[in-house]
């Protein structure tokens, strides 16, 4: 059979190894070592990216047939890691401003990454649920992690509670499928749905309740109740890596769910995720037009855009899912920028995050205003910014797919939720000043924020590179 | 490879707003005069080189020129490519040659955040310039799209007491019209497999498909021209906006429409256009006839503009789907005028604007007596506008009426009620303004034009006075191109079986074609 091969697995086993060690350096010494901790786990996320990027991508499946590697992993995963580099470089300061300052807020998003990373390489339903425990028993714990804070004590509380309820249903969905097609091995339940030839109707449900559970995690509608509850009460910087990180996640298990072993059944599938994903738009876009809370308005933005990335899914083709990715990584790369200029929203030494509190932000702090300007309307998809490629590349492959309707709801959706990306820009641009924010931003942030400007401004003259890739990594899914 | 003029015209207004993000710090009075230069000198260069290619054009071939190609979205198989005719030459023209004079138009109008307000034009006038010159369907959509970003800012910044309402209003009209063409294009893209626009251009589209699409692309310019229903934005906007914005907003943005119309929905959907010609023309005419009667009623100079921009939009459209040689090249030359007559009209109102800071007709009156200069440049420009010959605007509304006439006499007819229409308002608001009673005290004591004011509109004048003079200077640059869209048009509805629109035997005695044979 297989040699014991444990050469894919690097990239975790190192990242493992870092975590580990700095939770025992944390151990010692105690919250003062919080700072140096955060630095040694961004350093140890930048090694993992090089171990990732030196092994080989081509596809192969290790410790029998539990976890696959190819390119699609590979790049997702390759996503993951810089959005955690991101998440943890955003936080540094404002944990320590906030007074959380413990040395576990890092170790445990580096567990949580671990966990993502194993989500998306998991060839086995066993291993997606183990790598989903793991990142979401972590993602629990920073939800909560402002301790004398009652609103996170209560985002945690609602998100575990609900996150329970959605592990619950992708188990009793992944016990069904085990049920009747006999395997939680995706190459055997794959081979089966292919040889009973269309699927039971116990299957049928237990595909609902998997892809239920999973619309959980990508807060896709009606399954997005936790997202605006969570993403205002959990600390700001939290909230940064909620928004940025798991849902790639979430969204690779997905797709390689859909379009690997169920990719025979995708005339069942298809309507679900239709159906999510009309949903999610609308809900994004309406609901998000009476927020005053901009970390409020922000999730249901991202419940938006997860139904954007969906119409993607629905097509069921390499172009599509190349959209996903692409979408998917323009969409984490403008979050990184606008949590940073949200973290950087404080007055007199407090976090404030009223959309009013931005009034008149181009006249007392321009270059902020500018930043958070021009990722409001790329948010919109407004050429020529990099949101609107994204956008481009989604309705492209729906409307190539002949999703009419999808496409055009998908297409008013975003202008109506440009109404709410506008009033941020009003907020700053043409009401007056408010009182001053503080005015030191810490170097991290700033790189962040530069980092995702220019991605943003840059990727209309250089577009290929990315999509190309995602299309590349994509296709890995469908070569057999 | 080439001379890349057409890229250089669309970038060199970014390097102008890179200058002054590198150069001009701080704000204070210094740094505004730096960024006031560094964008009028940008603006002048980009006029320079939009001269050059005027110069340079060959006015005999139907051709795209200065052709750039190079791949861009190189996975879908979409190119950077660019390229004018004799369609959008003047476009181009027009873009670079109103900028330069909007900005100098702000330089003292403009006093807060004036580095911000360069910036924005610069982008504004890269992105206007891009437009016309693309020549691939999706990078047209960038540009198209993009000066959204600029003009709101524009409006909602600078502009008057609505002017969060009138920008919203005008970002989220249009943005909804265009994202319906963006459906659009995606669906021409996965029928046909290329957003080259030369290449769909020769591509037919399969009948019933072409009237969704005709639909979908109309969304998106019929708001942008604006058409009747769907010009309710344009008054808010202009009335709202700084002058600059609404010579900007007058002198080239509501040409995008027109302009769209001919590269895309005539040689693209050419069944479908014959199909809806009515459609277009009732709303033209009902565009004409009724915005003009609402002009007639107005209290706010720059309202009667806006209005009578409507108005004259409503020749354009009709000009255009008669489909005759008159007709487009009269609706082209329309569209031009009207840039030059309308942007210089907005700056009329500027002039007074900045002196007695109120649009309200009843507050001037009689200030020909203090501002004679005035007076005669703003009597030439009225004139313009409503069509009297000698004019530019004569020679555009004459072959529109004339185009018209061949293709279907009652509207023709309807129509010509426009111009009496316009002339009643525009007589209308230069006798309160300019004559009238003597009483306002304060508008009798401004003083005439002065020397900057004068720079700006002497240009505009002169260009008004020489369109009317002499057409055909422009008109036979304009010809092979439209003859070409003509004669594809024809020969795509043959191909179809499909009679073009023809309402009598009287053809032959205006079709200059014909007597040339």
């Amino acid at each position: 059979m297989e040699d014991f091969n444990l050469a894919p697995l690097l990239p975790e086993i190192f990242l493992s190894i870092i975590a580990m060690g700095l939770l025992l350096v944390g151990a010692f010494n105690g919250n003062n070592a919080t700072r140096i901790v955060s630095w040694a786990g961004c350093s140890g996320i930048l090694i993992t990216i090089l171990v990732l990027l030196g092994i080989g991508w081509h596809k192969q499946t290790v410790l029998n047939g539990m976890f696959i590697i190819d390119e699609f992993s590979s790049f997702t995963k390759l996503l993951i890691l810089i959005g955690s580099l991101g998440a943890i470089a955003l936080s540094v300061r404002y944990i320590i401003d906030e007074g959380m300052e413990r040395f576990e807020y890092p170790v445990l998003i580096l567990f949580a990454t671990i966990g993502m990373m194993f989500m998306v390489s998991s060839n086995n339903l066993l291993m997606l649920y183990m790598g989903l425990e793991l990142q979401s028993l972590s993602l629990y714990v920073l939800a909560s992690f402002h301790r004398n804070s009652t609103r996170s004590a209560e985002a945690g509380i609602k998100y575990f509670i609900l996150g329970a309820l959605s592990s619950g249903l992708l188990l009793f969905g992944i016990s069904l499928i085990y049920g009747f097609t006999g395997s939680i091995d995706y190459t055997v339940i794959k081979h089966s749905l292919f040889i009973i030839d269309g699927a039971s109707i116990g299957f049928t449900i237990g595909l609902v309740f998997l892809l239920a559970g999973i619309a959980f995690k990508i807060s896709a509608a009606p399954f997005h109740m936790w997202t605006p509850d969570v993403y205002e009460g959990a600390p700001t910087s939290v909230t940064a890596f909620f928004a940025m990180v798991p849902k790639i996640a979430a969204m690779a298990v997905l797709m390689r769910l859909l379009f690997e072993p169920f990719a025979s059944v995708a005339d069942q599938w298809v309507q679900i995720i239709y159906f999510l994903s009309l949903f999610s738009m609308i809900v994004g876009a309406f609901a998000a037009l009476v927020q005053e809370d901009i970390k409020r308005l922000l999730a249901y933005s991202s419940i938006g855009n997860m139904g954007y990335a969906l119409i993607a899914i629905v097509a069921n083709t390499p172009e599509g899912a190349g959209a996903v990715l692409l979408y998917i990584l323009i969409y984490m790369i403008m979050t990184a920028g606008v949590f940073g200029a949200v973290l950087s929203m404080r007055r007199q030494g407090l976090a404030v995050t009223k959309i009013n509190d931005l009034a008149g932000l181009s006249q007392t702090k321009p270059a902020l205003a500018y930043v958070m300007f021009i990722l409001m309307f790329s948010m919109a998809g407004i050429p020529p910014m990099a949101g609107f490629f994204g956008k481009l590349a989604v309705f492209n492959a729906a409307v190539a797919q002949e999703f009419y309707v999808l496409a055009t709801i998908g297409v008013i959706s975003s202008v109506i939720s440009a109404y709410y990306y506008l009033r941020v820009v009003k907020a700053m641009f043409f009401d007056e000043p408010a009182d001053k924010f503080d005015t030191s931003i810490p170097f991290a942030r700033r790189v962040v924020m530069f980092v995702s400007i220019f991605f943003v401004i840059c990727f209309v003259f250089k577009p290929s590179v990315f999509i190309q890739s995602s299309i590349t990594a994509a296709s890995s899914l469908f070569a057999g | 490879m080439e001379f890349p003029l057409l890229s250089i015209m669309t970038f060199l207004p970014l390097a102008g707003v890179l200058i002054i993000l590198a150069t001009v710090r701080g704000s204070g009075e210094v740094a505004d005069r730096n960024a006031k230069y560094v964008s009028l000198y940008t603006s002048l260069f980009t006029f320079a080189f939009g001269l050059y290619m005027f110069a340079n054009f060959d006015g005999n071939s139907a051709e795209f020129q200065f052709v750039e190609t190079s791949s861009w979205l190189k996975p879908f198989g979409i190119n950077y490519h660019m390229g004018v005719d004799g369609i959008s030459m003047f476009f181009v023209l027009l873009s670079v040659f109103l900028t330069p004079i909007c900005i100098i138009s702000a330089w003292d109008a403009i006093k807060k955040r004036v580095k911000e307000f360069m910036i924005a034009f610069l982008i504004l006038e890269s992105f206007m310039v891009g437009t016309f010159c693309a020549l691939d369907a999706i990078l047209f959509y960038v540009f198209f799209e993009g000066v959204l970003i600029p003009m709101f800012l524009i409006i909602g910044v600078w502009g008057g007491a609505r002017r969060v309402y009138s920008s919203y209003k005008f970002f989220l009209y249009t943005l909804l019209g265009s994202v319906l063409m963006l459906i659009g294009l995606l669906v021409l893209y996965a029928q046909t497999g290329t957003t080259d626009i030369p290449e769909l251009m020769n591509t037919p589209v399969s009948s019933s498909l072409q009237y969704w699409l005709w639909l979908a692309f109309f969304a998106s310019f019929a708001v942008k021209m604006p058409m009747w229903p769907v010009h309710t934005w344009l008054p808010d906007a202009h009335v709202e906006a700084p002058t600059a914005g609404s010579v900007i907003l007058a002198g080239v943005l509501l040409k995008m429409g027109g302009y769209g119309f001919l590269r895309f929905s005539i040689p693209m959907f050419p069944e479908a256009s014959a199909y809806f010609v009515d459609l277009v023309f009732w709303l033209s005419v009902i565009a004409i006839i009724y915005t003009s009667l609402v002009a007639l009623v107005q209290e706010d100079m720059k309202k009667l503009i806006a209005y009578s921009s409507v108005a004259h939009m409503g020749f354009v459209t009709l000009g255009i789907f008669t489909m005759t040689s008159q007709g487009v090249e009269g609706s082209i030359f329309q569209m031009l005028s009207h840039g030059l007559i309308s942007g210089a009209l907005f700056l009329c109102v500027g002039v007074v604007y900045d002196r007695l800071h109120t649009r309200e007709l009843s507050r001037y009156g009689g200030i020909v007596s203090n501002m004679p200069k005035y007076a005669t440049i703003f009597m030439i420009l009225m004139l313009g506008s409503v069509g009297l010959p000698g004019t530019s605007g004569f020679v555009g509304e004459f072959l529109i009426l004339l185009g018209t006439f061949q293709v279907d006499t009652l509207v023709a007819a309807l129509s010509a009620t426009g111009v009496i229409l316009g002339a009643a308002y525009m007589l209308m608001l230069y006798k309160r303004v300019v004559f009238g009673p003597r009483e306002n005290r304060d508008a009798l004591a401004m003083p005439d034009l002065n020397k900057r004011e004068l720079s700006l509109l002497i240009p505009l004048v002169a260009l008004v006075l020489w369109l009317g003079v002499f057409p055909s200077d422009v008109m036979n640059k304009i010809s092979p191109s439209v003859d070409k869209l003509i004669a594809e048009y024809n020969e795509k509805l043959e191909k179809a079986g499909i009679e073009p629109k023809q309402a009598n035997e009287l053809t032959f005695l205006v079709d200059k074609k014909d007597l040339e044979d």
